[in-house]
C-alpha cells in the first residue's frame, strides 16, 4: 500500500476509530448469544425463521451469482475474443489522432452495437473469413456482392473487419439519403460510422484514409429470387470512377451464405408499387409464426487481392471495362467459394 | 495585416457597428485605421476616435459618406435577422439597401467590400454532404422562405464579385457564431434546459465570435476577394455539445416540437421560426480550407472555449 492510505485489518479498528469500540463488543456478545439459543431452540416467530433460511441462503445466491457471472464472461470472450477492449481502443486511438470523426462516428456506440452484432458474427452465422490480411492499411474500397434480402452481408462484413482484422478497421458503408429523415435511425447510423452517400462524402472518407464499403449491384442484387443466388447482377459504374479519382485500391470481397438466408420465391411488383417501395420479395418463411430470423446459414466471407487502376476516370468506356474487370474477379471468387463449401449450414 | 499601411488614412465604413460582433469589430480596428459607424443605434460607449453616424442605411445620407470619399473599404454587418420585422422592410433593408450600398461603393471607388453572410444560406438538408465547399448552391430559403432575402443578399454580393473584378469583394460565409451575440444558435445554447428532436443528434459545428472578427480583418488585407466559408474547431454532434455545457437536453418529437413552435412564435412566446429546427435536425456544416490557405485562417478558439463563450457576460 503506498503512501500514507491507512488499511483498516478488522470491522473493530473502523469502530475504535469512531470511539464505539465499546458498543461493538456488546453487540457481538449479543449476537453470538443469539447464535447459540438459535441452534438449541427453534425459532419461536415466522419472522426469525425467515431470517435463518435467508441466512443459509444467502451464501447460496452468492455462488449462483458468481457462477452467473463466470459464465457470462465465459461468453463474453467466447463471442467478443479476448482482446475486445484493446480493439476498442485502438479505434478509439485512430479517432482522437484524427481529431474526432467529422461524420459522428462514436466508438462507444460503436462497440455497443459490435456486441450485439458479435452473436450474429460468432455464434448465428459462425462467419468464417478468408484473406482479410488482404486489406491493406490506409484508404479502400471494399466491393462486395450484395445478397439475402435484408443487408445484413454489410453488417457482417463490418464486424469481420472489427473482430478478424489486425489492426481492427471500422467500415463505412454509404446509406440512402432519406434515412437522414427518419428519428433514432439518423442518428444511430451517424454513431455507428454509415455516412449519407453522396460522392463528396466517399471522397472525404478516403482521403481520412478510411475502409468504405460499397455494393455496386445496389437494390437489386439484395431482392434477388433464390433461382438467380450467386449470379451478380449489372455493376454501376460509379465506384471505379471513385476510386480512379482517390486513387484508391479496391479488395473485392465475395460473400457466401447470405442468398439462402431468407429464400425468396420472387418479386411481387404490384405490392411494391402499392407500398411504394423499391421491391417487395416473397419469402414464404415470414409468414411462419416466429420465423422472421434468417435461417442459421454459414457465412464464408472471401477477401481477394487488392486491384489497383489507372486511367481518366471520366472515360465511361474505359470504367465498363475495367469494372467488367471487378465483376468477374467477385464472380470467379464466388465460383471458387460455392465449389469449396461443405454445406449452407455447416 | 492592416498595419503595412498604417500612414492611410482612408476610413473602413462598418454597416450595423453596433451589434455586438460589430463592436468587437470596432475595437479591433479602430487603432489601426479609421473607422466609420453607420448604425440605426446609437454608439453610446464608442472609442473616442470613432466617427459614428446614426442614420438608417435606407437613407439618402447613407451615400455622402461615400461621396466625401476617402473610403477605403465598406464591412457589411447590418443585416436584419428578426423575421418580427416585415416581409417589406427585410426586402428593402437586406436586398435594396445593399444594393445602393454596393453602388456607392462602385461609384466611388472604394476598393473593397465585404459582406458577412452565413453558412445558413447552403440550408440544413438531409442530403448535404458532411463538409459543403463555397460552390455549392444556396439552398437555403428551400424549405424556410422567410429567409430567401439573406440568400438574394448573398447572391448580390456574388454577382458584384463577378461584375466588378477590379474591386475586391469578399463574401465570409460562418458557421453558426457562438458567443455574446445575439443570434438563434447563442440564445438556444444559452437555454438551461434544451429542447432537441428526440432521435435526432446531427453534427454542428461553431465558430467563437473573436474567431469571425480575426477573419473579417483578414478579409480587409488587399488582394483578398472571393467567398469563404469560416468553420471552426472540430465538428461536435449536438447532444455532446449539450453535455459539455452542462445543459438538460429535452426531446421532442419532431411534429409535436414543429407545432409547439410554430404556435409560439405566432404568439410571441419564442423568437425561434419553426423551419429553424432543420437545424437540429439535419447537418449543414461547411468546408473552410479556403479560408484557411487564402487568409491564413485557423480558430483560436477550441471547442470548448467556443461553447462556453455564450456563457459569458452579457454585457461585455
Amino acid at each position: 500500500m503506498a503512501g500514507n492510505v491507512t488499511r483498516f485489518s478488522s470491522l473493530a479498528e473502523i469502530a475504535d476509530l469512531h470511539g464505539g469500540r465499546e458498543k461493538l463488543r456488546k453487540r457481538l456478545q449479543w449476537r453470538r448469544e443469539a447464535a447459540r439459543l438459535g441452534t438449541e431452540m427453534e425459532s419461536r416467530n415466522a419472522l426469525a425463521r425467515l431470517a435463518d433460511v435467508a441466512e443459509s441462503a444467502v451464501p447460496l445466491l452468492e455462488r449462483l451469482r458468481a457462477t452467473a457471472r463466470h459464465a457470462a464472461d465465459e461468453l463474453k470472450t467466447r463471442l467478443l475474443g479476448r482482446d475486445f477492449q484493446q480493439r476498442v481502443d485502438v479505434l478509439k486511438a485512430r479517432y482522437v489522432d484524427l481529431g474526432g470523426d467529422p461524420f459522428g462516428f462514436d466508438v462507444g456506440t460503436a462497440s455497443n452495437a459490435a456486441m450485439m452484432l458479435a452473436f450474429f458474427h460468432r455464434m448465428y452465422f459462425r462467419t468464417e473469413v478468408f484473406g482479410i490480411e488482404n486489406v491493406p492499411a490506409g484508404r479502400v474500397l471494399l466491393i462486395a456482392n450484395h445478397s439475402g434480402q435484408v443487408p445484413i452481408d454489410a453488417a457482417i462484413v463490418g464486424s469481420s473487419l472489427f473482430f478478424d482484422a489486425n489492426p481492427p478497421r471500422v467500415v463505412r458503408a454509404m446509406v440512402e439519403k432519406w434515412t437522414a429523415t427518419l428519428p433514432f435511425v439518423s442518428a444511430f447510423f451517424n454513431r455507428v460510422g454509415q455516412v449519407v452517400g453522396v460522392p463528396e462524402n466517399a471522397r472525404r472518407l478516403l482521403e481520412m484514409g478510411e475502409v468504405l464499403l460499397a455494393f455496386p449491384e445496389g437494390i437489386r442484387g439484395v431482392s434477388k429470387p433464390f433461382e438467380r443466388r450467386y449470379q451478380l447482377e449489372p455493376f454501376g459504374l460509379g465506384f471505379m470512377r471513385l476510386a480512379m479519382e482517390t486513387n484508391t485500391p479496391i479488395v473485392p470481397v465475395a460473400v457466401i451464405g447470405a442468398e439462402e438466408q431468407y429464400v425468396s420465391l420472387g418479386n411481387l411488383r404490384w405490392a411494391a408499387r402499392l407500398l411504394d417501395i423499391p421491391v417487395f420479395p416473397l419469402i414464404p418463411q415470414m409468414f411462419v409464426p416466429g420465423a422472421q430470423m434468417p435461417l442459421p446459414t454459414k457465412y464464408r466471407i472471401h477477401f481477394g487481392e487488392p486491384m489497383r487502376f489507372e486511367g481518366d476516370p471520366d472515360d465511361d468506356a474505359l470504367l465498363g471495362e475495367k469494372v467488367w474487370l471487378v465483376r468477374q474477379t467477385i464472380s470467379d471468387m464466388l465460383r471458387r467459394g460455392l465449389a469449396s463449401r461443405r454445406s449452407v449450414f455447416l | 495585416m492592416l498595419a503595412a499601411d498604417a500612414a492611410d488614412d482612408r476610413a473602413v465604413v462598418i454597416t450595423g457597428i453596433c451589434g455586438r460582433l460589430g463592436r468587437r469589430l470596432t475595437r479591433a480596428l479602430h487603432r489601426e485605421v479609421r473607422v466609420i459607424g453607420l448604425d440605426r443605434r446609437a454608439f453610446p460607449d464608442r472609442p473616442s476616435d470613432i466617427e459614428h453616424h446614426e442614420i438608417d442605411i435606407r437613407s439618402k445620407r447613407t451615400k455622402d459618406i461615400f461621396r466625401a470619399g476617402n473610403v477605403r473599404a465598406l464591412v457589411h454587418l447590418g443585416v436584419m435577422h428578426n423575421l418580427r420585422d416585415s416581409v417589406e422592410d427585410h426586402h428593402s433593408w437586406n436586398v435594396v439597401a445593399f444594393q445602393h450600398l454596393l453602388e456607392y461603393a462602385e461609384r466611388y471607388k472604394v476598393p473593397k467590400v465585404v459582406l458577412l453572410s452565413s453558412a445558413n444560406v447552403y440550408g440544413p438538408r438531409p442530403d448535404n454532404p458532411v463538409f459543403l465547399n463555397e460552390d455549392a448552391p444556396l439552398l437555403g430559403a428551400g424549405p424556410f422562405s422567410e429567409i430567401r432575402d439573406l440568400v438574394g443578399l448573398d447572391m448580390g454580393a456574388q454577382s458584384y464579385l463577378w461584375r466588378y473584378p477590379q474591386t475586391e469583394a469578399v463574401i465570409l460565409r460562418p458557421s453558426h457564431i457562438l458567443g455574446t451575440v445575439h443570434n438563434a444558435p447563442s440564445n438556444y445554447l444559452r437555454l438551461k434546459v434544451v429542447p432537441t428532436l428526440l432521435g435526432f443528434d446531427p453534427m454542428m459545428q461553431v465558430v467563437h465570435q473573436d474567431d469571425v472578427v480575426w477573419a473579417l480583418r483578414a478579409a480587409l488585407a488587399p488582394g483578398v476577394r472571393g467567398i469563404f466559408n469560416i468553420g471552426g474547431p472540430p465538428p461536435v454532434s449536438l447532444s455532446r455539445a449539450l453535455t459539455l455545457l452542462e445543459r438538460t437536453a429535452v426531446g421532442v418529437p419532431h411534429g409535436v416540437a414543429r407545432a409547439a413552435v410554430d404556435r409560439l412564435f405566432r404568439w410571441r412566446v419564442t423568437s425561434f421560426p419553426a423551419p429553424e429546427l432543420d437545424f437540429i435536425r439535419y447537418v449543414c456544416m461547411v468546408d473552410d480550407a479556403r479560408a484557411r490557405s487564402v487568409l491564413g485562417y485557423r480558430p483560436r478558439h477550441d471547442l470548448l472555449e467556443t461553447l462556453r463563450a455564450v456563457d459569458e457576460e452579457r454585457w461585455q
